[in-house]
């Protein structure tokens, strides 16, 4: 105290910098409290053997790497994974086309549409559901006996139902459909933020050069827009890898059919069932390790491109 | 000086709200995990503390249980004997999933910590995982703990005893019910296609899987089903295996009759004889209902008193209306409700049982004395028995009184269009064996149906599908190993 007191006395000027770190403590709290203790703990538990066998708790027993082994090498990991990156591309590439041309039309000055706010919160509706309940809709919509099924019954279009969720691609589409629906109206914002800080006057400047609109779009937007564009796919690519909630609901937990539709997430949800702390730990870290090398990759090659 | 000290105010404040509502929030999720009613046993809470002396018993009466079931029971034939100090508290949680179990368990290993109301004083279980908490320390001796006297026991079926009792001989839980399964058709297609609805006619062709072979064949030219889905049939062929799922080396053994089950369901489904539905689905339980097309249904007691006839409603029935509390109304409810009426069983090709809930004395319980009671009540009680059969038409746990229904002429289920089912029940009760029984059945059971749906749609060939199992049970049951 003393000291701090004898420093105002000879600089007189009040510094502020201490309360930027006293306003922190808070965040760093709750951080810690919820985010690095459990992350650490997780790594601390997967080198472990540790499970319920019924109501007989099983170790803990230090067992090295041996977790890592066997989730490398009995090859389910791969599989999922590809299942995950399949359902998310799906979802992701029709969302982001989707996303960019609204996004273009909504900022068009010359389009000048009517009601934009409207449509605005319109495609971010389907957002506020929760995506539980979401899937549980899905489920019942696309059941055997749905509703999607009468009407294309009724209609003479098919004879038989179509069993979606019995089917590999349908219960992907409509997975990667659900994702699509619930995020094109957050992306759609998004990328409408990004493309309003574009200088109109380079549209104007391209119009004058007798540019087309695709070309405006080519050559102005999209290179402007990069920043913008790559903090989408990385978030959009960390959630895909956490995909879990959707397929989840959607089959019953099951992953169907042959486990196609199974995410990373929801088979580290499987070794829950016996509390196999881990087994799910070492999955975990695996997946902390390949997300982390993900967005720093995407991050390297956007900050590389900032310099030149 | 003051402006820091404001400052110093606003930003512990703010600290101090940011955690006050996490812990509001983790304060407000355990209240949803708890029953609604923990408001009130705040008040029986303070009455406590007031007398120190252990005697009394304690103010709630905790029981965790998958469905409402027992509860129905529970508040037909037991609510008034309850003391009025006493509250009783349900924690239902569904098994899909081992949810229900996840669920006790926690609260089984926190028992030591709860206080004296947070303590469960009685649970439930099922037949495909009894063996876990019969084979636990958190189950209390019927006999010896509870009070109950070999006596009292002695009426009900000596099965129902043999899977609860653990490697010690000790009782560890007690059942109201003994569940041999049946076969339920439906009369109207049975007189259609073969030419008669007499239960013992239909039997005779029935009567071993050739037979019921031909039958499927016989409905699926008659424009209806067999069955309704892959695993209807289930539970007769798993129940009719010679060797547990899991050998003493913790292998995983697939018995021939499981697979004789994946043989039959593919060639029903191959050739239309079903439905392609799931157990326990929404198009499952409307083809037992007024639209449905299919024959048949492989059930136990429970399953037909319970499951089948609200299925079978157009309209459900009024909240809390049974046969004994209003007779005039519950018929007037049911005749000619839906398809009420149209039902029949017969033994089927094989003899079986499904599932069955006992009642387990949780250890730590404070209230040891109204366990006793709610057991005593419908577990040994002829008379209590008695009348619950003829309420709900359940088959209850006492061999005398089910004998004395099953020997009445006069009785008929009206449900079944006047079938005495008590008969046929208490002909196939002595012949259930539950002695493959694991603590691994329900997972491994799970994991095998869900595994082979995938075959029977088509997406896997047979060994694909066994592959997907092997590796579903090992994820669920780390212990176990395979091949």
């Amino acid at each position: 105290m003393t000291k701090t007191s004898g420093n105002r006395k000879k600089s007189k000027c009040v510094k502020y910098t201490k309360w930027g770190y006293i306003f922190l403590i808070p965040f760093f709290l709750t951080y810690t409290i919820f985010s690095f203790i459990p992350l650490v703990t997780t790594i601390y538990n997967s080198f472990f053997e540790n499970y319920m066998l019924g109501l007989q708790q099983i170790g803990p027993r230090f067992v090295g790497l041996d977790n890592y082994k066997a989730i490398i090498s009995n090859g389910d990991m791969v599989a999922y994974a590809k299942n995950t990156i399949i359902m998310w591309l799906m979802g992701f590439i029709p969302q982001i086309i989707v996303s960019l041309l609204l996004a273009a039309w909504f900022t068009d000055i010359r389009l000048r549409l009517k009601a934009a706010g409207f449509f605005k919160t319109v495609i971010y509706l389907p957002n506020l559901i929760m995506a539980s309940a979401f899937a549980m809709l899905f489920y019942s919509i696309f059941s055997d006996q749905g509703p999607v099924n009468q009407i294309l019954m009724n209609a003479g279009i098919i004879e038989q139902p179509i069993r979606f969720l019995s089917n590999v691609w349908t219960t992907r589409g409509l997975v990667a459909l659900m994702n699509f629906m619930m995020w094109f109206g957050n992306t759609t914002i998004l990328l409408m933020a990004g493309m309003m800080g574009i200088d109109t006057a380079l549209f104007e400047a391209a119009q004058v050069d007798g540019a087309k609109p695709f070309q405006t779009f080519t050559k102005i937007t999209l290179p402007l827009l990069k920043p913008i564009l790559m903090y989408v796919l990385i978030t959009s690519m960390i959630g895909g890898i956490q995909m879990f909630d959707v397929p989840q609901i959607l089959t019953d937990g099951s992953g169907a059919p042959n486990n196609t539709s199974m995410t990373l997430i929801m088979y580290l949800n499987k070794h829950l069932y016996s509390k196999n702390y881990g087994m799910a730990g070492a999955l975990s870290v695996i997946l902390f390790i390949v997300t982390g090398i993900l967005s720093l990759a995407v991050y390297k090659s956007l900050a590389a491109q900032r310099k030149a | 000086m003051k402006k820091k000290l404001l400052s110093v105010c606003l930003a512990t404040s703010m600290a101090a709200t940011l955690f006050a509502g996490c812990g509001g929030n983790t304060a407000d999720n355990d209240k949803n995990n708890e029953p609604k009613e923990s408001k009130d046993s705040q008040s029986t809470k303070e009455d406590k503390k007031d007398d120190t002396s252990k005697d009394e018993e304690g103010k709630v009466f905790r029981i965790y249980c998958w469905n409402d079931e027992f509860k129905g029971l529970f508040d037909t034939y037991f609510a008034s004997e309850v003391p009025s100090d006493v509250k009783v508290e349900w924690v239902s949680t569904p098994s899909k999933d081992n949810a229900y179990q996840q669920k006790l368990d926690q609260g089984l290993l926190d028992q030591d910590k709860a206080s004296d109301d947070d303590k469960i004083d009685m649970f439930l279980i099922e037949a495909d995982y009894a063996l876990k908490y019969v084979d636990s320390d958190y189950t209390l001796d019927v006999i010896n703990d509870i009070g109950l006297t070999e006596d009292e026991l002695s009426d009900q079926y000596q099965y129902t005893k043999d899977i609860v009792t653990d490697s010690d001989g000790k009782l560890k839980a007690v059942s109201w019910q003994a569940t041999p399964g049946l076969f339920a058709y439906r009369r109207s297609i049975a007189k259609e296609v073969l030419g008669t609805d007499d239960p013992e006619e239909v039997q005779k062709q029935l009567s071993d899987w050739d037979k019921f072979d031909e039958v499927a064949k016989k409905m699926s030219d008659g424009g209806y089903k067999m069955l309704s889905g892959y695993d209807d049939s289930y539970r007769v062929f798993s129940n009719n295996v010679t060797k547990p799922w899991v050998d003493e080396n913790d292998n995983i053994v697939i018995d021939d009759n499981i697979m004789k089950w994946v043989d039959q369901t593919k060639e029903y489904t191959d050739n239309g004889y079903n439905n392609k539905t799931s157990l326990w689905a929404t198009e499952w339980s409307a083809d037992q209902g007024p639209t449905g097309k299919v024959f048949g249904f492989f059930y136990s007691t429970w399953g037909i008193n319970f499951t089948l006839l609200g299925n079978s409603l157009e309209t459900p029935l009024p909240e809390g209306l049974t046969k004994t509390s209003d007779p005039d109304a519950y018929k007037a409810a049911t005749e000619g409700n839906g398809i009420y009426g149209d039902w029949a069983v017969c033994e089927g090709p094989q003899a079986y049982y499904w599932g069955g809930s006992w009642l387990c004395a949780a250890k730590g319980t404070d209230n040891p004395t109204l366990v006793k009671q709610v057991m005593e009540k419908f577990t040994c009680d002829k008379d209590t028995m008695k009348t619950i059969t003829l309420d709900t038409e359940d088959y209850t746990n006492s061999q005398s009184a089910m004998k004395e229904l099953a020997d009445d002429p006069d009785y008929g289920s009206a449900f079944l269009s006047g079938q005495n089912h008590i008969a046929l029940f208490s002909s196939a009760a002595p012949k259930i064996d539950m002695s493959n029984c694991t603590p691994y059945d329900q997972g491994l059971n799970e994991a095998f149906q869900s595994a082979f749906k995938d075959y029977f749609n088509g997406t896997v060939t047979k060994d694909e599908a066994l592959e997907n199992f092997y590796k579903a049970a090992v994820v669920k049951y780390p212990n176990l190993k395979y091949k």
